[in-house]
Parts: structure tokens; C-alpha cells; sequence
């Protein structure tokens, strides 16, 4: 049953409430805002709030004069590729743990965890090298690679949870009904589980598209992803904000409107299923 | 429990998986620590010299270190407090039955989707820069002289920064632990009595504290690595103000090109980080046996 | 054909013993029903048959071929689950064919075969619905129409019935023994429910720890019970079970009555008690009596029956209807 409150204690609530909100959001907005200024009123004093000449130039600019669409397409294909392939090694392990469970099992996801938990800094002179020496510095596939690898506790941990409330019965009908593991896996297992595989690739797609210990440390140019792209607007010479905040906007926001629509599910894989 | 059959078969489907995983921390473990026991710089190579425990010495005994140390610390301490604590009223308010909830959840998650660099580079120039940033026009417009952020207080520029990526993560989760709270307990504890107080701190509160531990915990992982936020923002600096011990070992690495130094500085920041995750395994394997 | 053996199997999990050593036969056509109490071991039976668990030890035959090591699937047995364990994602015809596209069958075979099935279940209708949108009868339907397409040796039934309401329990018995009758395939069908067992069956096996009980037909068990166990668990309500003084009278360790072999009399009788409860179903009236010195004793007396709580009753067991066990148990 729906609590019922007092209409001024709910309109007072909700005040407080939006205020908060958007004041937590302001610096997105004021992102997107800033990138629809020219660079003189980005940085000009008072700021302009709503009266300045609206303009998408630096969209064109960021798009056409720098290797914006490069660096986009490196984002993609890195942070799809390394999702992608870390549901073709995680479903399998998802579906011996959750419906063939030995005694070791909770440990062997113990430990996959834990090796989510190993700091990047730790291991990052080996991959370097390594990287390095097969030539993967720089590369797209080093960093599906990486990304595949430092995601994959994660993958195998979400489908382990939304697999385990597939009831076992179902599978063993399939098994009954002559469908060999391959086929049960294919045409019963799978799109049972559509909603736990769609949420773990987002919260993934999100993971690695973020991700910026990897990618700057194992990229220069030709494999660099948007992290790494916007990073170079650190540098100190000129001040180019209108441009730093067309690009950041492109970069946010698909991830952004992923983000939001997943944002049920997220806790759940965020927490490894503790809090639900 | 099934036949040998399906028992063969899931070891075989786990297996891909584990061997994987095990690879990808056995090598470079094993390398990190090989390493940390060497003379080793790539600029002079073929010059390796085993050392033994010299470059633990060395990192440790570098006053660097201990400022690393100590910054580390403060870091992830004030950003816990900060994101739990406001975590815990955030969840609070959004929980009211208010009109246009779902849009004020949108808008208080948002920074958690936003990428670390972009983040700390927005409020680096937009927010925090000394002379065009918004909030240097604001301390000039109520009568105060802006204060430069990020050379002046640093550390806490960083934790500002940093924190606001990290609320909503502990809002959203210590939300949803809020959602499952019994509502006819809260009513039960109503008719007998108990205030608006006493019901948050006898009954929210120990409902809460169970997700309170796995915000602190999984925080505490993600905190410990902060890069991307230091390295576009301050560089570690100024001197050695915002430098972690995460950064002061990429800085021997990729800069220093101590292969050496950075591995042992990799390996103490293993055995921090273990001490941590120590703690959050247990919690996450408690809930599996139900 | 579907004649099904079981040679000395066992079954342990790790270290406990579920099943110790087993031997049963369950004749082609026949349909037999596995019954007791929760945690017998008759569901561990039922899946040690499908092929879903490996044996311990022990063989099992089916149509006198060895498939102790046979894959579900290669059996030709057919399953319907407690939970009916439909597809949830495919409609009813697809869930129907399933088995059939498993073994390759051709689109036209297939849906021949799923339209001859939905008729003999009454399901042609809801051959486009999904499980979700179906009752929990019409679901029961579906599963066992998975289970005829495939002609299996002998269906195996978990518990079918445990998960619908009892008035409808009641319909799919009958459709269950009506299907029996019409394809006069072997069934194997689990249940804890006695009164189940007792109107389906041809042989009920009555299962307790892992061990036969006792196995006959229906009325074998019930009026000549092999032990205490099987006493107490077929029929209903319970047969009343005395020990002390009185059963020693009759040279036995226990004695037992069922309350419908107990004359109720209000002036005369072999044991004088009192009245504590009564329970008027109209058919029949059910008194409990405190009888001192022997146990509180359940009678049934058909019809209505005009007694009140706390007037005094004279009970009389019917002679050669009294069940005697000895120290074990076990029937004399």
C-alpha cells in the first residue's frame, strides 16, 4: 500500500528534492550548455546562462577537424568487443555454476572476484611489458583483450545470479526431450535468460567505455578510445571549453541514456548480488 | 547434483573461464613480484641485477611514499564519508513519496555514468578554473577573492571531484536496500510509538547496514585506483600533494621507467588492497549460502 | 513396451545413503504409483529412472536393455515436472513439439502431431498462447502433451498434481487414469498424497528412507498392510494404532483399526470412552474418544450421528479386521 502524506509536506519534499537533484546534475548540464557557446562566451565572466548565440559549430569541429570519429569508433569497437566477447567465455562458466554446482563452486567465484580486486598498478609493469614485446601496445585487440579480462568476474558473477533463478526443472525438461547441452544452452537457457544478458552487456558496455587506467596507459593514438582523446584536453595551451564539452557531450551521452535505462539492475551487478 | 555427464560437461564449460582468469593473475603476479626484486630500468636494459628486498627499501623509505601514503588515506576516508554519509540522506529524500521522482533519480545518477576523465576535466576548467570558472565567478560575485582549486587545496579538489562521481553509486545501492525495508514494521514501530528518529536509528539504520558495508567495500576497491582524475587534473602535484600511491607507482613505471621500484610499489598496493578485499569476500560469500 | 527393472540399485549422495540397495519391477502398462512421506527418496527414484541422476551402484532395464549409462534423452521416457517445467518463451504448440524438433522431425510431422495431441487434451485453442497466459490445468495439459508426442516406453510423473487447487486435483486424476486407460502405456507416477496413489494406481510402491515398504495393488495395502508404516500411511483418515495392555490382550505388540471398522454404540460395546470431538460431514460423523487405558480412538459412523462432546460411547473393533504387528513392526 502507497503511504500516504500530507500535500505540503510532499510539496516541500519535492522542492528539496529537485533542488538537490539538479544540483548534483549542474555540472553535466552545464557540459552540454557549454558546448552549444562559441569558445569566447565558454569562458567569458559572468556566464552566460541561456543568452548566447546558440551554435553547433564546435560539434562540426570536434567531428570534422580532429579524429574525433576515430577515437568514437575505437570506444565502440573496444567496449562491444570486449563485452561480446566476455558473454562467449562467461556464459558457459555462468551455467555450470548455477545448475551444476560442485563443492568447490562458491569458491571458484570467490575467487574470481577477487581477482577483480587485484589493483591495476599491481600488474600494470607485466602487461606493459608484455604488451610490449607482442606487439599489442596501442592496439584495439590489446585492449578487448585487457578489458575482456579485468570485466569478466563481473559478466560471470551477474549471468551466475540471473541464471540461478531459472528454476533447474526446465533444463532437465529440455535434457528429457532429447536437446543435447549445446541446444538446451541455444533454445532454452538463452532466451529465458534475455533480460539478466541484455542488463550484464550494458553494465559492461558502461564498465568499458569508462574504463581509464588501461586505456591511457596502453594507448597513444591509433587504438586511443575517447577517454584517452579527451584526456589530451588537459593539456594546459588554450583554452578550448566549447570544444572539450561538444566532445565530452558526444562521449557521455550513449552512455548516459545506457546508464539510465539499466539503472535497476545496475545495484545488482555493481554489488555482485548482495544488495538487490 | 546431476549425472557424471553434466558434471564432465560443466567443467568443461567452466573451464575456459577459469583458466582465463587464472593466467591473467598468475603471470603478471608472478612477473610484478620477479620484478620487484630486481635493478631494472628500461632505459638501461640488460643491466637487470637481483636485489632482493632493495627496492622495498627504497620505496619505503622514500618520504614520497609515506606522503602517498597518507594522501591515499585521506582520499579514499573523506570520499567514504562523504558518499556514505550523503548516500544515506540522498536515499532518504528520494525515497518521500515526491512528484516527479523517477526524473530526480535520473538526474542525482547521472554523474556515475560519466567518464572519469571527462569528469575531472568539466570541473578542472568549467567549474574550478582560478580565473573563468563558475565558481571563481560566484566567490567574486558574493564579495570574496576565488580561491585557485586545484593548486591551492588540492586533495580536496580531488575528493570534490571524486566524490561527486561516486554518490550516486552509494544513493542507488543504499536506495534500493531502502525500498526493501518493511513497511509494516515501520508502521508496526509508528503505532507503538516511536518517532521519525527513533525508527531511522532503530530500525533504518541496521536495515541499511548490511548494504552500507558493500558500498564501503566496493568503494573502497574503486577509490583505491583512482587515476585517470589525478593524471588530467593536478599530475600528482603540486610537489607531491595529490600524488596516491596508485599514481607514485605509474609515475615509476611509465615515467621513471623503474621497472624495479614500480613493481615493489605494485606489490604493496596488492597487499592494501587485499587487506580490503578480505573483508568484502567474506560479505559477498555469507550471502551465497541461503 | 515399457517394462522397467531396477537391480540392487543404490544411490548416496556423497556420504549419505538415499537409496540403499532397491529391487522393483513395474510390468508394461502397468501403472504404478511411488508414495511416502517427504524426503523418502520416491522423487530420487523417478530421476535415477529418467537418467537426470547416475545410479551409485545397481542396473536398471528398460524393454530388457541395460540404460543404467543412457543419456536422458536415449531412454524413451517422457517426464512431466512438479512445476511442469514448460518453455516459457515458446508458445504451446512450440512447447508441444519441442521434443520433436529435437529428434528432427519435419515442420508438417511435427505440427500434425502437435494438433493430434492438443485434440486428445482439449488444448487446440491455446496453441498460439504462451505458459504465462494459461491456467495452472491447461499448463498440467501442456506438459503431458510434451510428454505424448514423443510415444515414450513410459511417462514418469513428479508430483503433477501438488501445485493445483484441490477441486481441480481432482479433475486431472481422472484425466490422468482416463489418458492410462486410452494409450495403456506403463506410467510411473510420484506422489505423498495416499489418495492419489490409492485411485490411480495398479501396484503403488510405498516408499519410507529410501526403502520398499511394502508394493501391491491398492486394496492389497490397503487391508492387508505389510508393517505399522504402511498401516499408518495408506488410508484415511488414519487407522488408529494401539499399543500397552490392550494389544497385548490380542498377542500382539500393536494393534490397529481403521475408525471405518469401528461400531459405535451407545450402550454396549468392547471399550467404553468419551466423546471429545466430533466432525460432521454430513456422509459420515467422525467422534474422537478418550478411551482410558487404551488411546484416544478415531471412529467413523456413516450418516449423522446425534452425540455431543463429553457424553460417554461404547467402541467395538470388527473381528478379523484388526491389524496386529509385532515389536518390529511387521504384520502377524
Amino acid at each position: 500500500m502507497a503511504r500516504t502524506v500530507s500535500a505540503p509536506r510532499k510539496t516541500a519534499m519535492t522542492i528539496v528534492a529537485w533542488l538537490v537533484g539538479a544540483l548534483i546534475f549542474f555540472p553535466v548540464f552545464w557540459t552540454v550548455l557549454t558546448s552549444f557557446k562559441t569558445e569566447l562566451e565558454a569562458i567569458s565572466t559572468p556566464p552566460a546562462l541561456i543568452d548566447f548565440a546558440w551554435t553547433t559549430e564546435n560539434y562540426r569541429v570536434v567531428n570534422t577537424r580532429s579524429n574525433y570519429p576515430l577515437h568514437a569508433m575505437n570506444s565502440v569497437v573496444i567496449a562491444l568487443g570486449s563485452t561480446l566477447l566476455g558473454l562467449l567465455i562467461a556464459i558457459p562458466a555462468a551455467w555450470a555454476f548455477a545448475f551444476s554446482p560442485g563443492r568447490r563452486t562458491k569458491d571458484v567465484l570467490l575467487w574470481m572476484l577477487s581477482t577483480k580486486m587485484l589493483p591495476a598498478v599491481g600488474v600494470l609493469v607485466p602487461i606493459y611489458l608484455i604488451f610490449r614485446d607482442y606487439g599489442l601496445l596501442d592496439t584495439r585487440t590489446g585492449l578487448v583483450i585487457v578489458l575482456t579480462m579485468i570485466n569478466l568476474p563481473i559478466i560471470v558473477w551477474m549471468l551466475y545470479t540471473y541464471f540461478r533463478e531459472i528454476p533447474g526443472d526446465i533444463l532437465e525438461a529440455a535434457r528429457m526431450d532429447g536437446a543435447s547441452l549445446p541446444k538446451e544452452v541455444i533454445y532454452v537457457l538463452l532466451p529465458m535468460a534475455v533480460p539478466g544478458i541484455a542488463s550484464t552487456m550494458l553494465l559492461n558496455i558502461i564498465l568499458a567505455w569508462n574504463e581509464a587506467f588501461w586505456t591511457l596507459n596502453l594507448t597513444a593514438a591509433r587504438a586511443a578510445p575517447l577517454t584517452a582523446f579527451i584526456a589530451a584536453y588537459s593539456s594546459p595551451e588554450g583554452l578550448f571549453w566549447a570544444k572539450l564539452s561538444a566532445a565530452s557531450t558526444m562521449a557521455i551521452a550513449p552512455i548516459l541514456i545506457m546508464g539510465w535505462f539499466s539503472q535497476k539492475q545496475l545495484v545488482r551487478g555493481l554489488t555482485f548480488g548482495a544488495v538487490k | 547434483m546431476a549425472t557424471a555427464q553434466t558434471r564432465a560437461a560443466a567443467r568443461l564449460m567452466a573451464a575456459p573461464a577459469v583458466l582465463l582468469l587464472l593466467a591473467w593473475m598468475v603471470i603478471p603476479l608472478g612477473m610484478t613480484l620477479y620484478f620487484s626484486t630486481l635493478r631494472y630500468n628500461l632505459l638501461m636494459p640488460g643491466m637487470e641485477v637481483f636485489v632482493g628486498f632493495e627496492n622495498y627499501e627504497f620505496f619505503v623509505t622514500d618520504p614520497a611514499f609515506w606522503i602517498a601514503f597518507q594522501n591515499t588515506l585521506v582520499m579514499v576516508g573523506s570520499i567514504l564519508v562523504i558518499t556514505v554519509g550523503g548516500g544515506i540522506l540522498l536515499a532518504l529524500l528520494l525515497d518521500q513519496p515526491i512528484w516527479g521522482q523517477g526524473v530526480v533519480r535520473l538526474m542525482v545518477i547521472a554523474p556515475f555514468f560519466v567518464m572519469p576523465v571527462v569528469s575531472a576535466l568539466v570541473w578542472k576548467n568549467l567549474l574550478m578554473h582560478p580565473v573563468n570558472g563558475l565558481f571563481a565567478w560566484l566567490a567574486r560575485s558574493a564579495g570574496f577573492t576565488p580561491i585557485d582549486w586545484l593548486s591551492q587545496v588540492p586533495l580536496l579538489s580531488i575528493i570534490m571531484i571524486v566524490s561527486w562521481q561516486w554518490l550516486p553509486f552509494a544513493t542507488l545501492i543504499l536506495l534500493t536496500a531502502l525500498q526493501s525495508l518493511d513497511r509494516e514494521q515501520q508502521e508496526a514501530a509508528e503505532m507503538d510509538g516511536a518517532g521519525p528518529g527513533s525508527r531511522f536509528w532503530y530500525l533504518t539504520l541496521p536495515h541499511l547496514s548490511r548494504a552500507i558495508t558493500v558500498v564501503i567495500l566496493i568503494q573502497t576497491i574503486f577509490l583505491l585506483s583512482v587515476f585517470a582524475e589525478i593524471l588530467v587534473t593536478t599530475g600528482g602535484g603540486p610537489g607531491n600533494a595529490t600524488t596516491t600511491i596508485t599514481y607514485l607507482v605509474y609515475v615509476q613505471a611509465l615515467l621513471q621507467f623503474d621497472v624495479g621500484g614500480a613493481s615493489a610499489g605494485g606489490v604493496i598496493a596488492i597487499i592494501l588492497a587485499n587487506i580490503v578485499a578480505i573483508f568484502l569476500i567474506r560479505s559477498i560469500g555469507r550471502n551465497l549460502d541461503r | 513396451m515399457g517394462k522397467i527393472e531396477l537391480r540392487a540399485v543404490r544411490k548416496a549422495f556423497e556420504a549419505t545413503e538415499v537409496i540403499p540397495d532397491l529391487d522393483l519391477d513395474i510390468e508394461d502398462g502397468e501403472f504404478a504409483v511411488f508414495v511416502g512421506p517427504s524426503g523418502c527418496g520416491k522423487s530420487t527414484l523417478l530421476r535415477l529412472i529418467a537418467g537426470l541422476e547416475d545410479v551409485t551402484s545397481g542396473r536398471i532395464d528398460i524393454d530388457g536393455r541395460d540404460m543404467t549409462r543412457v543419456a536422458p534423452a536415449k531412454r524413451k521416457l517422457a517426464m512431466v515436472f512438479q512445476s511442469y517445467a514448460l518453455y516459457p518463451h515458446m508458445t504451446v504448440r512450440r512447447n508441444i513439439g519441442f521434443p520433436l524438433k529435437m529428434a528432427g522431425l519435419d515442420r508438417a510431422a511435427i505440427d500434425r502431431k502437435v494438433e493430434d495431441a492438443a485434440r486428445i487434451l482439449n488444448l487446440t485453442p491455446y496453441l498460439e498462447r504462451r505458459p504465462g497466459e494459461l491456467s495452472g490445468g491447461q499448463r498440467q495439459r501442456v506438459a503431458i502433451g510434451r510428454a505424448i508426442v514423443r510415444e515414450p516406453a513410459a511417462f514418469l510423473f513428479d508430483e503433477p498434481l501438488s501445485n493445483l487447487d484441490a477441486a481441480l486435483r481432482v479433475n486431472m486424476r481422472l484425466e490422468i487414469s482416463e489418458l492410462h486407460q486410452k494409450l495403456g502405456t506403463t506410467m510411473v507416477y510420484v506422489t505423498h498424497d495416499q489418495v492419489e496413489a490409492m485411485t490411480m494406481a495398479d501396484k503403488i510402491v510405498v516408499l519410507n528412507a529410501g526403502r520398499i515398504e511394502q508394493v501391491g495393488s491398492p486394496i492389497e495395502l490397503y487391508s492387508r498392510p505389510a508393517n505399522r508404516f504402511v498401516a499408518a500411511f495408506i488410508g484415511s483418515p488414519k487407522m488408529n494404532l494401539i499399543d500397552g495392555r490392550e494389544a497385548e490382550r490380542q498377542g500382539a505388540a500393536a494393534i490397529g483399526v481403521r475408525p471405518e471398522h469401528i461400531r459405535v454404540s451407545r450402550d454396549e460395546g468392547a471399550w467404553k470412552g468419551t466423546v471429545t470431538v466430533v466432525e460432521h460431514l454430513g456422509s459420515d460423523t467422525f467422534l474422537h474418544v478418550d478411551v482410558p487405558g487404551v488411546t484416544s480412538i478415531n471412529a467413523r459412523t456413516p450418516g449423522e450421528y446425534g452425540i455431543k462432546p463429553g457424553e460417554p460411547v461404547w467402541l467395538t473393533p470388527e473381528e478379523g479386521r484388526i491389524h496386529r504387528f509385532d515389536r518390529e513392526g511387521r504384520a502377524l
